[in-house]
């Protein structure tokens, strides 16, 4: 393959990399022939987008279909306070035009999803993971293994990261690793969680040197390596990864289309984690007016005590998810229960832990606070 | 020295905030290391092993830095001073 060759700006651009060991001007030309794609441009895409862009990449494709929230703003450094509203694309191309007005952005304004993945990353040489579920985490490695292109790997959890290089030549892919995802509404997201802002970033630059030593052909990659970083004590290590024999997307290749990957990893819609049919609901509205008229129920919150602080319904009584358990004993099954969170999610794991339990009149509130702050109290904030 | 069981953050709450629980020396596998967590944490075994008592498909369990996957599963060998860390899938981005 001819690279392409550099103007005189460029040469002066990226002057530190022409004069670096393993880089040099070939590598320079090879970063401006690369094309690689960031699924994602939150908070792992951030750091890999913007850091791809100073680097000289040719081609950088970004998949989104978010608009920036100002909750994004404590950790993904793509978007700044005057992006809030805006698509996350538009903000995205414009912040990576200023840094590097060189690199040719393609953006593409679309969830990732079976029908399409397979066309959107086919033009390109390296996919970098920089998303925040699990089913298109599942999606983008198995369209990588059938497209045989590596992807890079990341993902973060309040303090801690872990990445990776996957669906390589000779190396795993990330079923390999976790042939399935965790029961839905097991594993929090940023929303429930939380995450140090700081921690994606650590990541996600990880993610954007491996995709760099790719391009280059340097170095030894994360390939058969799960990098773990504990940001609280500062450590680092990495584990042994190895290809499954079994696996089913590169090991027997019986996976040789794309799947349904909500169903895949039990979510259904936008949000849900649960079946809706299993599980008694009350709207915001109707819980808003069974207040109001005094009815004699129980109020349970099954947030952390640090979302309370934040904003919490009078009459409501915290009891953590994982503390559940442990109170069962003081709720009375006899009577009406109503059990909330932010979004619906975890108490509607709350109501179904507490029917296995025998509890027979608990009801979720559907769309939780913040539908409550939709529909019921605009004061109430949304986090 | 000791068996340690490195928690991930997933699961350190269940523990009462703990990172990296000992176990005794005397446990032989990592089932029985489990086993031994299990008794004071339930809520943590809980969430890496199924109700029959095989390892979550969503969980990786190393014993140094190999991954159970492909040694002996939940019958690998443990000893004085082995690590035993816990990764189970995060999906956060």
């Amino acid at each position: 393959m001819s690279l392409p060759p550099l103007t005189p700006h460029e040469l002066q651009r990226y002057a530190r990399h022409l004069i670096l060991p393993n880089v040099e001007l070939a590598g320079q030309r090879r970063l401006k022939a690369a094309r690689i794609l960031v699924v994602g441009a939150g908070g792992l895409g951030s750091p890999v987008a913007l850091y791809l862009a100073a680097a000289g990449v040719g081609t950088l494709g970004l998949v989104d279909f978010d608009v920036v929230d100002v909750t994004n703003l404590q950790r993904q450094l793509l978007h700044g306070s005057s992006d809030v509203g805006r698509t996350k694309l538009d903000s995205a191309r414009d912040r990576i035009r200023e840094v590097n007005p060189h690199v040719d952005v393609v953006t593409h304004d679309t969830r990732l999803t079976s029908a399409n993945a397979l066309e959107i990353l086919q033009d390109y040489d390296i996919i970098v993971d920089g998303t925040d579920n699990f089913a298109t985490r599942y999606l983008t490695n198995d369209a990588c293994v059938l497209l045989g292109k590596p992807n890079v790997y990341g993902s973060v959890f309040r303090f801690e990261g872990q990445a990776s290089v996957f669906s390589t030549t000779d190396g795993p892919c990330y079923r390999c690793l976790f042939p399935e995802p965790p029961p839905p509404g097991l594993v929090p997201s940023c929303a429930e969680g939380g995450v140090l802002g700081v921690l994606p970033g650590m990541i996600g630059t990880i993610q954007a040197t491996e995709a760099i030593k790719l391009a280059l052909g340097v170095g030894s990659s994360l390939a058969g390596r799960l990098l773990l970083v504990d940001a609280l004590t500062m450590e680092f290590r990495t584990v042994t990864l190895r290809r499954d024999p079994a696996c089913p997307a590169c090991g027997t290749r019986t996976i040789t289309d794309l799947i349904d990957y909500e169903e895949f990893c039990g979510v259904r819609g936008e949000e849900s984690g649960y079946d809706a049919d299993e599980v008694a609901e009350i709207t915001p509205r109707e819980l808003a007016a069974r207040l109001i008229e005094g009815a004699d129920f129980d109020l349970v919150d099954v947030r952390e005590p640090r979302e309370w602080d934040i904003a919490h319904l009078d009459g409501a009584r915290l009891i953590p998810l994982a503390t559940l358990p442990a109170s069962l004993e003081a709720l009375d099954q006899n009577r009406e229960l109503v059990v909330m969170c932010r979004s619906g999610q975890r108490s509607a794991a709350a109501v179904q832990q507490l029917q296995a339990a025998g509890f027979r009149k608990v009801k979720n509130l559907a769309g939780g606070l913040l539908r409550w702050s939709d529909d019921v109290d605009p004061r109430v904030p949304k986090y | 020295m000791a068996i340690s069981v490195i928690l991930p953050q997933a699961l350190t709450p269940y523990a009462r905030g703990t990172g990296t629980l000992v176990v005794e020396p005397s446990c032989a596998t990592v089932a029985e290391a489990l086993a031994s967590i299990a008794a004071r944490w339930p809520a943590v075994t809980d969430r890496v092993l199924t109700e029959q008592g095989e390892l979550r498909r969503h969980v990786n369990v190393f014993v140094g830095d190999e991954s159970i996957r492909f040694l002996d599963g939940l019958a690998t060998p443990v000893a004085d001073g082995t690590t035993i860390t816990i990764v189970p899938a995060v999906s956060g981005g």
